[in-house]
């Protein structure tokens, strides 16, 4: 059995080789189609689904409650609307508080019916209110605001650091096609999006160009000496590059999905819906996207890019004008 | 490099990191000690559960206020909030009025008052000031004798403000026992008849105050700061500094245009002329009156008199966080329980544990005993996170909800990742032919650059979203910084130097075959294995051949030792590598492997 190793081996040497810059034509026009997949679906869907959190919603409480079990009132709640994500607590001593999405009038009347029974009060002990959301307007603005700076600062420092602005933007576009589909695949699950999915989103958008700069340093150095090379054109440097680092790609992305799909799986499995699932499940999709994109989007992109600069299309040249004569003279191509 | 270069660094680098643990856990001791700390972190709203404040508006009569002032007052609150600590607090509306703030925990009676202050703020003219204590009966000014408006007031400093009733009311005010807690906010166009409260080292005052002539609005931020007396040096008073906007900063330097004419009129310093006195006017009591000594141009004043370090503070923080546009009462405030039950932490952790298990499993399987070096450096980030988020939680108050203990087991793949980048290096480094340690110290020079260039894209995000957002995403922010620091200073100051030690062992040096390092595995020497299998036919050639070929042509002059040795070993078909690969080999393969790059 061809072990990982060897694997890893046949990649460094070239021996093995995916031709991740070559298919771009292929790999770009997924990524356009799910893309725009991505938008398209939520906005057929009606937007997301928003939390409590983002939209406020109704408020129960509950006096003189016979037993504070949080439990019992979130099942209340999700027999009358399933799937949603009551957050219950007890409010000095013998209070409850339940809060739940945006309901109707007639969901209102029977979630209060409900919660009368199971805590054995009466009615009038059941009062019902609305309540503004958590995830106020200013928190998404300043968040964004955040998010923009960001992108800016984090272009100009790949910018600096890889002396090429190219660099950046491809980063950035590998970066946004993950944000899209991760979107996207999130709205497609129907998950109510909550705090802890934009942090899952979040810490997404920071893994991808995290993992991206892993390979691009990797390229970086391959193609540090392109102008004085005839070995490799460009675009196959950038390919061995990405060949090279695809096991480090893999270990990672497997050692940072373990936890993550751990929790999603089987934390969300026992635990039914609550704040682990929504994060993970942002996280999961997240990972996989991610690094896929700064395979298959941002180093093929990174290599077009660039394709056209005069000096790296004479050393093209002067490479095929190698291997012609090489060719030409005998079957086995030395370097000299 | 001598050999003993590089052992004895890394044994000192490692001795620093004892010191670094020791000494964090040391202030954590102390912490507890003194009764501040806790060796277990401090947990958020949803997992511990805390105080409930229902704070419902002051309005007159049936007005009722309008959703912008209270969006705006929940933004306000959420911002004075966020400046005490990290800790998570939530902050919403209810029934369109009210608005609710849960702390975790038990807030501090400092959190509580911030929260509550509506630093109704802005300045007036002082026109009449006054001793605290109300005028006796007996010697109060006799009706006729009261002073009447002659004309319409033309300025803020004007005394026909003063009428007959407002200089009643000021010669009966009493500042010892003011009667003012019910009262509605004061009309920012009339004059107002107020107290500057006694403190430990003044006594009170009381004023007659012209109208508002600079609101707090106008007020850009607020420091607070050791004033410097006219030397320069430091002096030992605490002063307020305030930076106003562009209208501000208009209008204070007409009032203190003015207000500067009435102290030089007066004698400058040793006049007394209240009217040169601009007075700071808090939820409508006078928390300072300077006097105009110049003309304020630039729009920022220094605020200085009569402050402790914590007066100094509480006074910056209320204008730097701006004024509620209305101001509240606490209509209750109970303790209420979290909102997820211990069950899901449990449960949470024991996903977070089994996904932590795979994970080990996973780095034998890849590293071998390599592995071993990637848990113990895990081990390591996780004792440094853990003093650091315990410290916190006592100096910052920061404190773990769900997501974040979901935040930091997730963490782990990222810390782990520069583990990877750098064993993938060092294999990289021995696939060209490198002895092990010379593989360790190179793989670590281009290892080193990708760890720093990549972490320096999580600490970026980390730092704009702390001082940019709010609420949430400002403690996501602080959570993602705090690993990425604690990544930074295990793979620098644990895993390089422990494999730096362990490259001089006899395990890991002569690639034993579970060491994950072995040179046989990682196909050191290249290899004919027939013809590679088939791929996409454009590249693969061109890539393909020159290695081999070149590798098989160059074979003879770049041999090492090791590899001669390996290539007789694998002649015999002797399948076992134990003992091939030497790291005695270094200094000459270091220099051919050079050459064949």
């Amino acid at each position: 059995m061809p072990s990982f190793a060897t694997f890893g081996n046949e990649l460094y040497s070239g021996k093995r080789s995916y031709n991740f810059v070559g298919g771009k034509k292929l790999w770009f026009l997924i990524a356009a189609i799910a893309v725009a997949l991505s938008i398209l679906i939520p906005v057929a869907k009606g937007g997301f689904n928003l939390g409590i959190e983002f939209r406020g919603g109704s408020e129960f409480t509950v006096s003189n409650a016979a037993n504070t079990d949080p439990s019992i009132g979130e099942t209340v709640v999700q027999d009358v609307v399933s799937g949603s994500i009551p957050r219950v607590a007890n409010v000095a001593g013998t209070t409850m508080r339940i809060q739940t999405d945006r309901l109707n009038d007639d969901e209102t009347l029977q979630i209060k019916d409900g919660l009368a029974t199971a805590y054995g009060v009466t009615e009038n002990e059941v009062t019902s209110t609305f309540v503004g959301p958590t995830w106020g307007q200013d928190v998404t603005k300043q968040a964004l605001i955040g998010l923009v700076v960001f992108v800016l600062l984090a272009a100009v420092l790949m910018a600096l650091y890889f002396r090429t602005w190219k660099m950046s933007l491809s980063a950035i576009a590998g970066m946004a096609v993950t944000m899209f589909i991760t979107a996207g695949i999130y709205s497609i699950s129907d998950f109510e999006v909550t705090p802890s999915a934009i942090i899952g989103f979040l810490t997404v958008l920071s893994y991808s160009l995290y993992d991206t700069v892993v390979v691009f340093d990797k390229i970086r150095e391959n193609t540090a000496d392109i102008t004085k090379s005839t070995r490799r054109t460009f675009a196959e440097e950038v390919n061995l590059a990405v060949n090279q680092t695809l096991v480090r790609s893999i270990n990672t992305m497997m050692v940072a999905i373990l936890p993550v799909g751990a929790i999603l799986f089987i934390g969300a499995g026992l635990l039914g819906a609550g704040t682990l699932r929504d994060l993970s499940l942002a996280l999961f999709v997240g990972i996989l996207v991610g690094t896929a994109a700064t395979i298959f989007i941002a180093a093929p992109m990174y290599a077009w890019l660039r394709q056209n600069e005069v000096e790296l299309r004479t050393q093209a040249q002067r490479v095929t004008d190698r291997r012609d004569a090489a060719t030409t003279e005998s079957q086995e191509p030395s370097i000299g | 490099m001598a050999r003993t270069g590089p052992k004895s660094t890394a044994v000192r680098v490692l001795v620093w990191l004892g010191v670094i643990i020791a000494v964090l856990t040391a202030v954590l001791a102390g912490g507890n000690l003194a009764g501040q700390a806790s060796w277990a972190p401090k947990l958020a709203l949803d997992l511990e559960g805390g105080t409930q404040m229902i704070l419902a508006p002051r309005v007159e009569g049936d007005s009722a206020i309008s959703e912008d002032q209270l969006n705006q007052a929940v933004s306000i609150i959420r911002q004075r909030v966020d400046g005490s600590g990290v800790s998570e607090a939530e902050i919403s509306t209810q029934s369109g009025r009210n608005v609710v703030v849960s702390l975790p925990g038990t807030p501090s009676p400092e959190t509580r008052q911030l929260i509550q202050a509506s630093a109704d703020m802005n300045f007036r003219p002082v026109i009449l000031a006054g001793d605290g204590a109300p005028v006796p009966e007996a010697s109060r000014t006799p009706e006729d004798q009261l002073p009447v408006p002659t004309a319409e007031p033309t300025n803020g400093s004007d005394t026909n403000w003063v009428t007959a009733d407002i200089y009643k009311e000021f010669e009966a005010l009493d500042c010892a026992n003011p009667a003012q807690d019910q009262r509605e906010s004061s009309d920012p166009t009339k004059p107002l008849v107020t107290c500057e409260p006694a403190t430990e080292t003044t006594p009170a005052i009381k004023y007659i105050l012209g109208p508002v002539e600079v609101e707090g609005g106008s007020i850009v931020t607020s420091n607070f700061q050791l004033s410097q007396g006219a030397q320069g040096a430091v002096t030992n008073d605490w002063a307020v500094t305030i930076q106003f906007n562009d209208e501000g900063t208009q209008k204070f330097k007409t009032v203190t245009e003015r207000l500067n004419q009435f102290y030089v009129a007066a004698g400058g310093e040793t006049g007394s002329d209240p009217k040169s006195q601009f007075a700071i006017v808090l939820d409508d009591q006078v928390i300072s009156a300077p006097r105009a000594q110049a003309s304020i141009t630039d729009g920022r004043p220094q605020i200085t008199g009569s402050f402790t370090e914590q007066s100094a503070k509480a006074l910056s923080d209320q204008l730097r966080f701006g004024a509620l546009p209305i101001s509240f009462e606490i209509q209750s405030d109970q303790q209420i329980s979290a909102t997820l039950g211990g069950e899901q932490l449990r449960m949470g952790l024991l996903a977070g544990i089994i996904g932590l298990l795979l994970v080990v499993v996973y780095s034998l399987f890849q590293y071998r005993m390599l592995g071993l070096v990637t848990i113990a450096s895990l081990v390591v980030a996780g004792v440094l996170t853990y003093l650091a988020i315990a410290i916190l939680g006592w100096t910052e108050n920061y404190r773990l909800s769900l997501a974040g203990v979901a935040g930091l087991i997730v963490a782990i793949g990222q810390t782990a990742d520069s583990f990877i980048v750098y064993f993938e290096r060092i294999r990289d480094e021995l696939r060209e032919g490198r002895g092990l340690v010379s593989a360790v110290e190179n793989g670590w020079k281009r290892a080193k650059r990708t760890v720093l260039a990549s972490k320096a894209v999580n600490l970026l995000a980390a730092l704009v979203l702390y001082f940019v957002a709010v609420g949430n995403v400002r403690g996501f922010a602080f959570t993602l910084g705090l690993t990425a620091l604690a990544d930074l200073i295990v793979v620098f100051m644990f895993t390089h130097p422990t494999l730096q030690l362990l490259a001089r062992t006899k395990f890991f040096g002569e690639g034993h075959r579970f060491s994950g390092l072995d040179p046989a595995r990682l196909g050191a020497v290249p290899l004919y294995r027939g013809a590679g299998r088939i791929r996409t036919p454009d590249v693969k050639p061109d890539v393909v051949r020159p290695k081999n070929t070149g590798a098989a042509a160059e074979a003879g002059r770049r041999m090492t030792i090791a590899e001669r040795r390996l290539a007789e070993a694998q002649d015999k078909g002797s399948s076992s590598a134990a003992g091939q690969a030497q790291s005695s080999g270094t200094a000459k393969s270091t220099g051919a492997a050079k050459e064949g790059k």
